[in-house]
């Protein structure tokens, strides 16, 4: 379910690693937590962020949520194809509906997020809480 | 075929209330438009004609407005009288609505505000010939004092979310003029979607508290957090589960005694009225939502109006202009140094001042008895629900009542089918998903406007669906079947929003000049 | 009690099926000593005649037999008795916001219609469900404007409705945002050329009106390209919406901020109103205000419902993009009703007929000796006009003769002390407009 590849932050966010630049996204619990994405508002490139800084939004048709940088850096490309077809997040939140790329100023940042197993339990702990 | 056998469900046996209502194929009225129709006439031009083109030069001149619908009269009359046929209403039956007040709007409110002398003044005629107008707003404004408990009023806000940021600027003007303005609004986590917008506005930041596991403010907690930081608490009592705030008084008294002041958002003042005055237990400033618990109607959202009422101490901050009184003559007073200024236009909402006027002086002292059955009829239909449906805080009701979906969830069904399926029972749905320390909440406010017959119709209906969840979850869940259109497609909507009809014809042309900009859209 | 649909009885059957020993039990969660032991003094309990008798005694205390020269941002115009019927009808009158699309259909195509019709008037390609006026409505605006640029300082215009300009200032004092105003020239025009290039490179938005609060229309082209080459916005104010029956639509403007108590809404001593934002497509998510959208159920039918709701503060909370919360439903509706009668021809006529009669006004103004128009520019249907003698003197004298005269302005431009703002409409009668001139001219002339 989860890459074995990416890193997790406890807001739902995945990055992928490659070289200094980082993906992110938002996971498949993310997806599923709002629905159907119906809007998403990205950063503009060369935007420079702290990490835990809001990133962008997603938004389904009633709620909003925020997304947050899992790691500081600035943005060097943003994924505009989700502009026309936010639904991409429901359906491929891995993959082809990244949210942008960045340039990781410190690697340190990304060996303090979780890795897959971490967040699986994390993600499984959750559910067990809404469940109760 | 689905729609069928739906049907035949929906008018169970023994259900009293149920059936379809006449539904008719309208289309816009630009649908319906055609060249060289219209559908009013004007007495002759009295003075020589002038043409607009000649008048205004080609630089303002403008032909005429692109697909402007041209209809007649008749037209006009069917096409809005068949959309009319497409609504709920409280007219139609209960609309139990929580935190909403949806009561009985009485018509002669409807026919004072028409009358002329009253809906034919202009907001900036000398106070000399509007004597009648400033008495209206001066008698209900001694009401409204006389109701609350407190010590002066602005009745300038329209709506009650002005009437909160109103209420908010005065704090400030307030603690500024003791030297400090402060930093934060404490916010109980049961509060309207409004309150902490509100805050943002006024220029000050939101503290959430939490409830404790009654619903309530816990006051060790509280006093915790009332710091030099805190200009103010703001809470609606009752909060929004329909409970009284049993520490009131005392909550009071913590913030006065660190110079913080408390508000209140009198949104549930329809369980308050004649009963306690917020003015008596420590509030210092409120505002009252008069399309609430003062009859006015809503309208499909609108218009309000959302008085605020002060203490003393904040009276010289009032919003220009207030309304005096001096040996019989009345006037419009905008010598006021230390107001906060202006919050709208001119002297407020007065055709929805008048009515709430005309809804008090119908009751006189007698709005204790709505009051009354106001709650009474909220604890009926909580004493005749609270087997099947699960009751998150136990504490007694005031004029609504709080379930949640926890019983029913467990055979798929959420409060928003249950809600939509109330539709097909002839009730329109309860407030959902509110308030957010409710998981799943259903919130009933039933208002004294029903009769103990509407009541058990009501309760029969929620009942019955509650078996329903049970015995044929699906149906509840594809609800409601009986109405125009099923439930629509609202992510279609919000992904590709379509905001207006376009002329067929110009579908893909722009006709508008757009001046590129070199902003960047945030 | 009339309203209360209920006997005494049941209200004890009730009780009993509760459980409470009495009534007085229900409220017990309130202590004893905050609960009123006394009666509310309050008057009444009327019935329907004696409140009706109230109303009417209060309404022979106004200005009925006197007949106004005032506009200023609220306008005596026709109003149709088809449009009083309709929105009465206790399915618009009683109903709540229309979140449950399946039943509040009547609603949500109205203000689809609503929104089209102000779209088409403006020449905007959006408008919103409306505002609480046109006040909060270019307040509001800014706020917008504000979050677009992500700049925190606006250029006002002096000709903008003061009363307007102080609404935005009460909200602008604590959000950070920065109030700064420029002047007019001789034609009762803004002063473009007293605006920085310096200024405009850190505003969020020029904010101009027309006609403007001196009933002068102003030409948005070239205050537009200023604004839009500092990448601010353009927010045009309109106060006088019929006067783009037949003056051309603000499509320079990037915002309009539109205040629609024109359409069929009576002026009832200042509420309640309708205020409207309209912008173009692309700024629709930074727009406050309900939206209506169309769409589709599962069978394919066309329906309504409310979208885009993630602007609103139910929502966002401390995020919202405001925090107002009603919308004027239903004098939307009584907009929307108005215009669809008046249609194509009779909006047009109507505003030629306003046009012809201000001309007239200006020409028996200019008659009497004494008497000059200061203000250059093109109007629509109103004026400001400069007497010999302070407006005090001249409106007393007036109010004498049952005719409430052209609106001081000195009471928002305390240096222009002998200027009254004259407004005349299509209700306005030759006859009346001839008395007035008369009257001041013997006036004048004392």
């Amino acid at each position: 379910m989860y890459p074995a590849d990416f890193r997790y932050t406890k807001d739902h966010e995945w990055i992928q690693v490659s070289g200094s630049t980082g993906t992110v996204g938002i996971t498949d619990y993310a997806q599923h937590a709002l629905g159907d994405v119906v809007f998403v508002q990205l950063p503009q490139t060369g935007a420079k962020l702290k990490a835990g800084a809001v990133l962008g939004t997603v938004e389904s048709v009633k709620a909003v949520s925020e997304v947050f940088s899992p790691v500081s850096g600035e943005v060097t490309e943003v994924n505009s194809d989700l502009t026309d077809a936010p639904e991409k997040i429901n359906q491929d939140p891995h993959r082809s509906a990244w949210l942008v790329k960045l340039k990781i100023e410190n690697p340190k940042d990304v060996a303090a997020l979780m890795d897959a197993k971490a967040y699986q339990e994390y993600v499984a702990e959750k559910e067990k809480e809404q469940t109760a | 075929m689905k729609d069928k056998s739906a049907r035949a469900e929906t008018e169970a046996p023994g259900i009293k209330k149920a059936g379809r209502h006449v539904s008719q194929n309208e289309g816009l009225i630009f649908e319906k438009s055609v060249t060289g129709k219209r559908g009013i006439e004007f007495p002759p031009l009295d003075v020589p004609a002038l043409d607009p083109a000649t008048a205004l030069g080609a630089e303002f001149a403008r032909g005429g407005v692109e697909g402007f619908p041209e209809v007649s009269e008749i037209e006009v009359i069917r096409h809005f009288t068949r959309l009319s046929t497409w609504n709920y209403a409280i007219d139609l039956g209960m609309y139990p609505l929580g935190s909403c007040t949806m009561k009985y709007n009485p018509r002669v409110n409807e026919f004072v505000a028409r009358l002329e002398g009253l809906a034919t003044e202009h907001p900036l005629q000398p106070d000399k010939v509007s004597q009648g107008c400033l008495r209206i707003l001066h008698d209900l404004q001694k009401c409204l004092l006389e109701i609350t408990g407190m010590d002066a009023a602005s009745l300038e806000p329209v709506a009650g979310a002005q009437g909160e940021l109103t209420g908010l600027l005065l704090i400030r003007a307030y603690l500024e003029s003791k030297g400090n303005a402060r930093r934060k609004i404490l916010i109980p986590d049961s509060a309207h979607g409004t309150n902490p917008a509100s805050v943002i506005i006024a220029g000050y930041e939101v503290e959430n508290i939490k409830s404790n596991a009654r619903g309530q403010i816990d006051i060790e907690n509280f006093r915790q957090f009332v710091t030099e930081d805190v200009a103010a608490l703001m809470i609606t009592n009752p909060s929004t589960i329909g409970v009284y705030e049993e520490n009131i008084a005392e909550i009071a008294e913590i913030l006065h005694s660190r110079g913080a002041l408390l508000y209140m958002d009198g949104a549930n003042m329809n369980a308050l009225a004649g009963i306690t005055r917020p003015g008596d237990f420590g509030v210092d400033v409120m505002h009252l939502n008069l399309h609430k618990t003062f009859s006015t109607p809503h309208g499909g959202g609108g218009p309000g109006a959302g008085p605020v009422m002060v203490k003393k101490i904040l009276e010289p901050f009032l919003p220009v202009p207030v309304v005096t009184e001096k040996n019989g003559e009345f006037a419009l007073d905008f010598n006021r140094p230390k107001s906060i200024g202006r919050v709208r236009a001119y002297c407020g909402n007065f055709g929805v001042l008048l009515r709430a006027l005309a809804y008090t002086l119908a009751y006189g002292p007698g709005i204790r008895q709505a009051t009354e059955d106001a709650v009474l009829n909220a604890n009926y239909i909580r004493k005749h629900l609270e087997d099947v449906y699960d009751l998150p805080y136990n504490l007694p009701s005031m004029h609504e009542v709080v379930f949640s979906d926890a019983r029913q969830k467990r055979h798929g069904v959420n409060t928003m089918d249950i809600a939509k399926r109330l539709i097909d029972y002839g009730f329109h749905p309860y407030t959902t998903a509110f308030p957010l320390i409710v998981s799943g909440a259903l919130m009933i406010e039933p208002t004294e406007s029903e009769s103990k017959e509407e009541c058990d119709l009501f309760i029969e209906a929620m009942r019955s669906i509650a078996a329903e969840a049970e015995t044929n979850p699906e149906l509840v869940k594809t609800a409601p079947h009986a109405t125009r259109v099923g439930r629509l497609d609202e992510v279609a909507a919000a992904r590709k929003p379509i905001l207006r009809w376009k002329p067929r014809q110009h579908l893909d042309s722009t006709p508008h000049k757009v001046t590129a900009t070199a902003v960047p859209t945030a | 009690m009339r309203y209360l649909p209920k006997s005494q009885s049941e209200r004890q059957e009730m009780l009993d099926a509760v459980g409470a020993k009495s009534i007085e039990a229900l409220f017990e969660t309130i202590p004893a000593k905050y609960r009123l032991r006394e009666a509310l003094k309050l008057p009444g309990p009327l019935s329907e005649m004696e409140i009706i008798d109230y109303f009417k005694a209060r309404a022979e205390e106004t200005s009925r037999g006197y007949t106004s020269f005032l506009g200023a941002g609220v306008y005596q115009h026709v109003r149709s008795v088809v449009t009083d019927a309709l929105v009465q009808r206790g399915e618009f009158l009683t109903s709540y916001t229309p979140y449950q699309a399946e039943i509040s259909q009547g609603t949500l195509q109205a203000i689809f219609e609503f929104q089209t019709l102000m779209a088409q008037l403006t020449g905007q390609e959006v408008a919103n469900a409306s505002m609480y006026d046109g006040s909060t409505a270019l307040t509001e605006s800014v706020l917008m404007a504000e979050r677009l640029t992500q700049r925190h300082r606006v250029l006002v215009a002096r000709t903008v409705h003061p009363e307007y300009r102080q609404v935005l200032a009460t909200y602008a004092k604590h959000l950070g945002i920065e109030v700064e105003e420029f002047g007019f020239t001789a034609s009762g025009q803004i002063d473009l050329a007293s605006i920085r290039a310096d200024a405009l490179a850190e505003s969020a938005a020029v904010v101009v009106q027309s006609p403007n609060f001196f009933g002068v229309l102003e030409a948005l082209g070239p205050v537009a390209e200023a604004a839009h080459a500092q990448g601010a916005l353009l927010i045009n104010c309109i106060t006088e919406p019929l006067s783009l029956g037949v003056v051309r639509p603000p499509e320079a403007a990037d915002i309009v901020a539109l205040e629609a108590q024109s359409f069929g809404v009576p002026s009832s001593y200042g509420g309640p109103y309708v205020g409207v934002i309209a912008t173009r497509d692309k700024f629709v998510r930074q727009m406050p205000g309900r939206l209506a959208g169309e769409t589709t159920d599962a069978a394919g039918r066309r329906g309504f419902c409310l979208t885009l709701a993630t602007r609103e503060q139910h929502i966002r909370r401390e995020k919202a993009t405001s925090n107002i919360c009603t919308n004027e439903a239903l004098y939307a509706l009584v907009v929307t009703i108005h215009l669809c009668l008046l249609g194509k021809e009779g909006l047009r006529e109507l505003a030629a007929q306003n046009l012809a009669k201000a001309r007239f006004a200006q020409e028996a103004m200019k008659a009497i000796p004494g008497v000059t128009l200061p203000f250059s520019g093109k109007i629509f249907n109103e004026f400001v006009v400069e007497f010999p003698r302070p407006m005090k003197h001249i409106n007393e004298r007036l109010l004498a003769e049952k005719i409430i005269g052209p609106l001081a302005l000195d009471r928002y431009y305390p240096e222009q002390n002998n200027r009254g703002l004259l407004c005349v409409t299509e209700v306005t009668p030759r006859a009346e407009i001839e008395r007035l001139a008369a009257a001041i001219r013997k006036i004048v002339a004392a």
